[in-house]
C-alpha cells in the first residue's frame, strides 16, 4: 500500500462487493463462523448453503462466513442480504433448514418466516 | 537525594532507593524471606510489607522505591496482622519439626514466628507431601519444609547460571523442582551449594557428618584454600572440629564453589599429612621439618652438580595463594636456574 | 407525573407539519375526549423523526406501533381499534418496519436496540479472512490518515482526549499509556496486544479477533507511530484456535498489501507483528506476567515499577493494551475525539462489550454505552431471567469481581461505580443470578477458579485463597463455625493488601462482596445449617410430604442408591436422609410433587 488514494480506490471497489443493500448486486449468504457458531453447527449449515447454491447453478449468490454477531444461544445462524431488501436473519440452522431457505428465499424470493429471528424470538 | 521518613524518623536516601534500604540505613529492620540485593527485585514472601501513608495497599520493602516526603510505618497494626496472617499461611504448609529440625537456630521462619508471637498455624488445611530428594551427595532438599521464596531459583539462574532447578506446577502445588521432576543426580546442578546458603529454611540443607546446632558453633572467618580467587568464609566449628561452612562477603559475593561449600571434611581426616614423611628403608617415615630441608637441599645439590638446571621443573598448586606461586617461581629461577615452571591450574 | 396507557406521538417536524400533522393531532385530541379516553392517553407532539418521506408520521407507545403516511380519517381506525381495542392497524404501518407480521432481522430485536457497535463494528458483518471486506467498511483508513497526515503526538493527543480507558480490567487511561510509553527512553520499543482473555465466560477479545482481526492490526500499527514502535506482539491464548488462525491469515494478508512491513503508505513508518501463543495460564493476562510469557519465560508477574511503559518486553519500553482497547482506536481517528467521548459518562467514555452469560434470556455478547445500567443491560438487552425468577445479583469482572445485588441494579455501568460496589468491569464478564444461585456457592466457584490458576509466586495468593476455599467449602458442607465468618474476612482483607499482582489483590473480591451484601446467605448456612437457594448438597435434605403422597412407589423405583423404602398402595413413603445422595431423582420423577427439598 503506497498512499491513502490507493486504499481509497480499493475501498470503493470492496464496497460494491459487499454493500448488497447500498450498491451491491445479488445476494449474499453471511454465515456466522465464530467459535460459537461452529461449535453449534455452521461448518455443515455452510457447506449445504454452498452444495445447494452450486447445485442450482445460481448466479450472482456468495455464501460467505463472519465473526460473532453476538447472540451466540441462536447458534448457527446466517444472514441474507438482497439488493434492496432488509437483511433477513435465519437461527437455529442446520442443513437441512439451510436448503429450504435456497429454496425458498434464494430462488423463490419468499422469505421462510418460521425460521427467521423473529418467529424464534415470539 | 530524597528525604523520606519512617515510623518517625526522618532520612536521606539516594533516589531509586527502596524502603528497605532506606530502613536499613537508620538502623530500623524490616524481616524478610526473598530478599537478596545480588538478585533481580521479585518481591516474591511478601513478609516485608510496611504501611505508606495514603497508599491502597501494603507494598513490600524491598521493591518499592522511595519518594520525597514519603511516610512509611513498618510496624502498624495493618501491617502486623499482615505479617502474622502471612506466617500463619507458611505454617499451614510446613511442618512443626523444630526440635529436630536441622536449621534450628538459624531459621528465619522460626525467628520471626518468635518475634510476631506465632505459635501454630490457625488452619487445618490440606499438605503437600513430598519425597526427600537425596539424590546430591552434599545436600539435600526437602519440599515439604519450602516457604517458595524462590531465592534457591534465582541464586541457581541470575548468580550461579546453572539453571538447575525452577518452579513447577502452580498455586498451591507450586514447589521447586528439577527438569521433569528427575531429582538432583539427573539436573545440570554442579553442586555449588549457592541455594543452601540462601535458604531461609531446611528445605535446603547440608549433609551434615557431625550433628550440631547453631548455637554451639563458633563461626571462623578464613579465605578458602582451594584456589587463588580468595573466597572468603565462614568456618563453623564446633569442639575444634569444622561442622559447616557458610560463605562470607569479599570477592565471592557470598558465592563458593562445590569445594569450598562442601569438602572440608579433609580437615579433620586422620590419613591428613601433618608431619614430612621421608622414604627410608624403601618406607615412608615421619621425620623432622630440619630432616626433611636437609634432605631437600641436600638433593637438589647434587643433582644440579650433577646434571645441571635443566634437570629441575617445578610443579605448584592452584591450592597455593598468588604470593606462593610467586615465591615458587622465583625461586626455581633465581635459585635453580630454570625456565621450567608450571601450574596445575594451567591445563 | 400521571401515567397514561398509551402515548400517542405526533410529528411537528417541518415536513410532517406541511402535510397535516396538526390536524392529526387536533383529531387524536378531538376522539380522545369522545371516547373518554384522557385519563389513558396522552397526545404529545415531538420533533422530526427524520423519515419525512413517510409523512405524517404518528408512533403509538408502548408498543411502538409506527403509523406512516397517515390521513386525518385513519385518525379514527387508529383510535378505535389500537387505542379502544388494542389491535395495531396493521395497513397503516410503516411498510419496512412491518413483514409478513413478523421481525426478520436481527436489528429488529431487543437484543440489538439499546447496543451501540464500536468495537464490534465489523463483527458479524464483514468476512474476517478477507481484508478487502475490512477496507471496505474503512478499514486501514486511519491508519493511512494518521501516517499521511498527522504526527505522533497528534495521534496521541486524540486518544487522549477521547477518555479512552484500558478494557482489560483496570481502566487505566489509554493516551496516558501511550504518552508515557512515547516519552520513555529507549533505542528498540514494543507494541504488545493482551489477547490472553481468561475469565470464565468471557469471550469479548475473542469475538473480536475472529470476527474483525483487521482492526487489532491497523490499531498497533497505529500505536506503533504514535510511541515510536516498529514490532508488534500479539500474546494469544492458545485455546482460541479460529482466532489465532484468522489472526494470523490477517497479518499474512496485510503483509502482502503493504500495511504491514517496510514504507508503509509510502512513508518512513515500519511495522511488523507476530503471534505469540499462551499455554492458558489466567495469570499471563497480568501484564508483567504476559511479558515474561512473551520472553519464553514461566508466567509470573514482577512487581511494578518499573512499568512496561518503561521496561516492558526485553527490559524495553512496552506498551500493552488488550483487544477491545485497541478495536476502539481507527473509529476514534476517523470519527473524532469529541464523538467518542460524547457516549458514555463523565468518566468512563465509549461503550463496552460484555459477554451476558449465566441465568439470563439472551446469553451472548453485547455491546452497549458506558452509563447504561444494569436493569436496562439484563432486561433490555438481556431479555430478562427465564422462567420468571427473580433477579438476585449480577456478577461482573469475573474473579476479581464481585456481586452486585438487586438493590443496586440501577447503577450505571461504568470503571468507578462498579468499584464501589465493591466488584470491577474487568474485562466484561456478566453473569446474572438468580435466586436458585446460593451465593456462597458462587464465591466458592470463583475463588476455585483463583486457587488454580495463582502462580504460586507470592504467600498471600498461593496460600491464602487456597485457605480461604477450605473455609467456604467448610461452610458449604455446614460445618462452618462463626469464626470462619470472621477469620474470612480478616483473611481476604490480607490477600488484597499484600498480594504482589492483580490477580492475587483481586482474588477476595467475590467473597467479600457475597460477605457484604449477602451475609444472610452465610449466617444461614452457618447459624441454621441450611442453604436458602437450595445448591449446597450436604445441607439439603429431601422430605416426602405426607399429605401429598399417593404411595405409588415410583420414586422408590427411581432412587438409584434404594433410600426411599414404603410398600405400594399400602404405605407413604420415607426417604433415609443418611443414605440419600441429594441427586434430586425422586423429585423429579413425583408426579404428584409429594417430595421437597429444604
Amino acid at each position: 500500500m503506497k498512499s491513502l488514494e490507493e486504499l481509497r480506490k480499493l475501498r470503493k471497489e470492496s464496497l460494491d462487493q459487499v454493500d448488497m443493500r447500498r450498491s451491491g448486486k445479488g445476494t449474499r449468504i453471511v454465515v456466522g463462523m465464530a467459535t460459537c457458531g461452529i461449535s453449534s453447527g455452521a461448518r455443515p449449515v455452510m457447506m449445504a448453503l454452498v452444495e445447494e447454491v452450486k447445485k442450482r447453478n445460481l448466479q450472482d449468490v456468495t455464501v460467505t462466513q463472519t465473526g460473532c454477531i453476538g447472540a451466540c444461544r441462536l447458534e448457527p445462524m446466517f444472514e441474507v442480504y438482497r439488493t434492496g431488501e432488509e437483511k433477513v436473519t435465519y437461527v437455529h440452522m442446520d442443513a437441512e433448514k439451510a436448503k429450504k431457505v435456497v429454496t425458498e428465499h434464494i430462488v423463490n424470493g419468499k422469505v421462510v418466516s418460521e425460521y427467521t429471528i423473529g418467529a424464534y424470538e415470539k | 537525594m530524597v528525604t523520606v521518613s519512617i515510623n518517625g524518623q526522618k532520612v536521606e536516601v539516594e533516589k531509586g532507593s527502596t524502603v528497605l534500604e532506606a530502613a536499613k540505613k537508620i538502623g530500623i529492620k524490616i524481616p524478610t524471606f526473598c530478599h537478596d540485593e545480588r538478585l533481580k527485585p521479585h518481591g516474591s514472601c511478601r513478609i516485608c510489607v510496611v504501611e505508606v501513608n495514603g497508599g491502597a495497599n501494603l507494598p513490600t520493602a524491598c521493591v518499592t522505591p522511595v519518594y520525597e516526603g514519603m511516610e512509611v510505618e513498618t510496624e502498624s497494626e495493618d501491617v502486623v496482622t499482615a505479617r502474622k496472617e502471612i506466617l500463619d499461611l507458611l505454617l499451614a504448609d510446613h511442618p512443626l519439626e523444630c526440635l529436630t529440625c536441622e536449621k534450628a537456630g538459624e531459621c528465619v521462619l522460626q525467628d520471626l514466628c518468635y518475634q510476631y508471637g506465632v505459635e501454630e498455624t490457625s488452619y487445618d488445611g490440606a499438605r503437600n507431601h513430598y519425597e526427600i530428594d537425596q539424590s546430591n551427595d552434599f545436600y539435600y532438599s526437602d519440599q515439604n519444609k519450602c516457604i517458595k521464596c524462590g531465592k534457591c531459583v534465582m541464586v541457581c539462574d541470575e548468580l550461579q547460571e546453572t539453571h538447575a532447578i525452577g518452579f513447577a506446577e502452580r498455586g498451591f502445588e507450586t514447589h521447586i523442582a528439577t527438569p521433569l521432576e528427575r531429582g538432583l543426580s539427573e539436573s545440570t546442578c554442579v553442586s555449588c551449594g549457592n541455594c543452601v546458603s540462601v535458604c531461609p529454611v531446611d528445605a535446603l540443607g547440608s549433609k551434615k557428618k557431625t550433628k550440631f546446632r547453631y548455637w554451639e558453633v563458633n563461626k571462623v572467618r578464613t579465605t578458602c584454600s582451594y584456589c587463588g580467587v580468595g573466597c572468603q568464609m565462614d568456618l563453623l566449628v564446633k569442639d575444634n572440629k569444622v561442622v559447616e561452612v557458610q560463605p562470607a562477603d569479599g570477592v565471592n559475593d557470598r558465592m563458593l564453589c562445590a569445594k569450598g561449600k562442601f569438602a572440608f571434611d579433609f580437615l579433620s581426616h586422620p590419613d591428613r599429612l601433618k608431619m614430612p614423611l621421608i622414604r627410608k628403608d624403601g618406607r615412608l617415615q615421619e621425620s623432622t621439618w630440619e630432616e626433611a630441608y636437609d634432605t631437600i637441599v641436600g638433593k637438589i645439590n647434587s643433582i644440579k652438580a650433577e646434571n645441571g638446571p635443566g634437570a629441575f621443573a617445578g610443579l605448584t598448586s592452584a591450592r597455593c595463594s598468588t604470593e606462593d606461586n610467586y615465591m615458587m617461581q622465583k625461586f626455581m629461577r633465581a635459585a635453580i636456574g630454570t625456565n621450567s615452571v608450571d601450574h596445575c591450574a594451567r591445563l | 407525573m400521571e401515567l397514561y396507557r398509551s402515548h400517542i406521538l405526533v410529528c411537528g417536524g417541518t415536513g410532517c407539519v406541511s402535510s397535516d400533522s396538526l390536524k392529526i393531532e387536533e383529531r387524536f385530541k378531538e376522539l380522545i375526549e369522545k371516547n373518554d379516553l384522557k385519563d389513558e392517553a396522552k397526545v404529545v407532539k415531538t420533533g422530526c423523526f427524520g423519515l419525512c418521506e413517510a409523512g405524517p408520521i404518528v408512533i403509538v407507545y408502548p408498543e411502538g406501533a409506527f403509523y406512516s403516511q397517515l390521513k386525518v380519517e385513519d385518525v379514527d381506525t387508529i383510535v378505535a381499534e389500537h387505542l379502544v381495542k388494542g389491535r395495531i392497524v396493521t395497513d397503516l404501518l410503516y411498510k419496512e418496519s412491518y413483514q409478513e407480521g413478523e421481525m426478520q432481522s436481527i436489528n429488529d430485536v431487543g437484543f440489538y436496540k439499546k447496543q451501540e457497535r464500536v468495537a464490534l463494528r465489523n463483527c458479524g458483518v464483514i468476512n474476517p479472512e478477507v481484508i478487502e471486506e475490512y477496507i471496505a467498511y474503512d478499514g486501514y483508513e486511519a491508519l493511512g490518515r494518521v501516517l499521511s497526515e498527522m504526527k505522533p503526538e497528534e495521534v496521541i493527543q486524540i486518544v487522549k482526549d477521547s477518555g479512552l480507558r484500558g478494557r482489560g480490567g483496570g481502566g487505566f487511561p489509554t493516551g496516558l499509556k501511550w504518552e508515557f510509553t512515547a516519552k520513555a527512553e529507549g533505542d528498540q520499543k514494543y507494541i504488545a496486544c493482551n489477547a490472553d482473555e481468561g475469565d470464565p465466560g468471557a469471550f469479548m477479545d475473542r469475538s473480536v479477533l475472529e470476527g474483525d482481526p483487521h482492526v487489532v492490526i491497523e490499531s498497533m500499527a497505529i500505536a506503533g507511530y504514535a510511541v515510536g514502535a516498529n514490532k508488534g506482539y500479539v500474546y494469544v491464548r492458545a485455546e482460541y484456535p479460529i482466532a489465532v488462525n484468522r489472526l494470523q491469515i490477517a497479518i499474512d494478508q496485510a503483509k502482502e498489501m503493504g500495511l504491514l512491513g517496510e514504507n508503509i503508505f509510502g512513508t518512513d513508518f515500519s511495522f511488523d507483528m507476530e503471534i505469540r501463543l499462551g499455554a492458558g495460564a489466567f495469570v499471563c493476562g497480568e501484564e508483567t506476567a504476559l511479558i515474561k510469557s512473551i520472553e519464553g519465560k514461566r508466567g509470573m508477574p514482577v512487581p511494578r515499577p518499573p512499568f512496561p511503559a518503561v521496561k516492558g518486553l526485553f527490559d524495553k519500553p512496552t506498551l500493552l493494551n488488550n483487544v477491545e482497547t485497541y478495536a476502539n482506536i481507527p473509529q476514534i481517528i476517523l470519527r473524532g475525539a469529541e464523538w467518542f467521548a460524547s457516549i458514555g459518562t463523565e468518566k468512563s467514555k465509549g461503550t463496552k462489550v460484555f459477554a451476558l452469560a449465566g441465568k439470563i434470556n439472551n446469553t451472548g455478547l453485547l455491546e452497549i454505552p458506558m452509563g447504561t445500567t444494569l436493569r436496562e443491560a439484563i432486561y433490555d438487552v438481556g431479555g430478562g431471567i427465564p422462567g420468571g425468577k427473580e433477579f438476585k445479583a449480577v456478577q461482573t469482572g469475573g474473579p476479581s469481581g464481585g456481586c452486585i445485588p438487586a438493590a443496586h441494579i440501577d447503577t450505571p455501568i461504568d470503571y468507578d461505580n462498579l468499584i464501589e460496589l465493591g466488584s470491577m468491569m474487568g474485562s466484561g464478564g456478566m453473569i446474572v443470578l438468580d435466586e436458585d444461585n446460593c451465593m456462597v456457592d458462587i464465591a466458592r466457584f470463583f475463588l476455585d477458579f483463583t486457587v488454580d490458576e495463582s502462580c504460586g509466586k507470592c504467600t498471600p495468593c498461593r496460600d491464602g485463597t487456597k485457605r480461604m476455599l477450605e473455609m467456604l467449602d467448610k461452610i458449604a458442607e455446614g460445618k462452618g463455625t462463626p469464626a470462619d465468618l470472621a477469620k474470612l474476612e480478616t483473611l481476604a482483607k490480607t490477600i488484597k493488601n499484600a498480594s504482589l499482582c492483580g490477580l492475587g489483590q483481586t482474588a477476595p473480591n467475590p467473597v467479600l462482596s457475597t460477605l457484604d451484601f449477602f451475609m444472610d446467605e452465610y449466617e444461614a448456612h452457618v447459624h441454621d445449617k441450611r442453604c436458602p437457594a437450595g445448591v449446597c448438597k450436604a445441607l439439603l435434605n429431601y422430605i416426602v410430604i405426607e399429605d401429598k403422597c399417593k404411595k405409588c412407589g415410583i420414586c422408590a423405583a427411581k432412587c438409584p442408591v434404594d433410600c426411599i423404602s414404603g410398600t405400594k398402595g399400602k404405605t407413604v413413603y420415607h426417604i433415609d436422609t443418611d443414605k440419600c445422595i441429594k441427586c434430586n431423582a425422586c423429585l423429579e420423577a413425583c408426579p404428584f410433587d409429594a417430595i421437597k427439598k429444604g
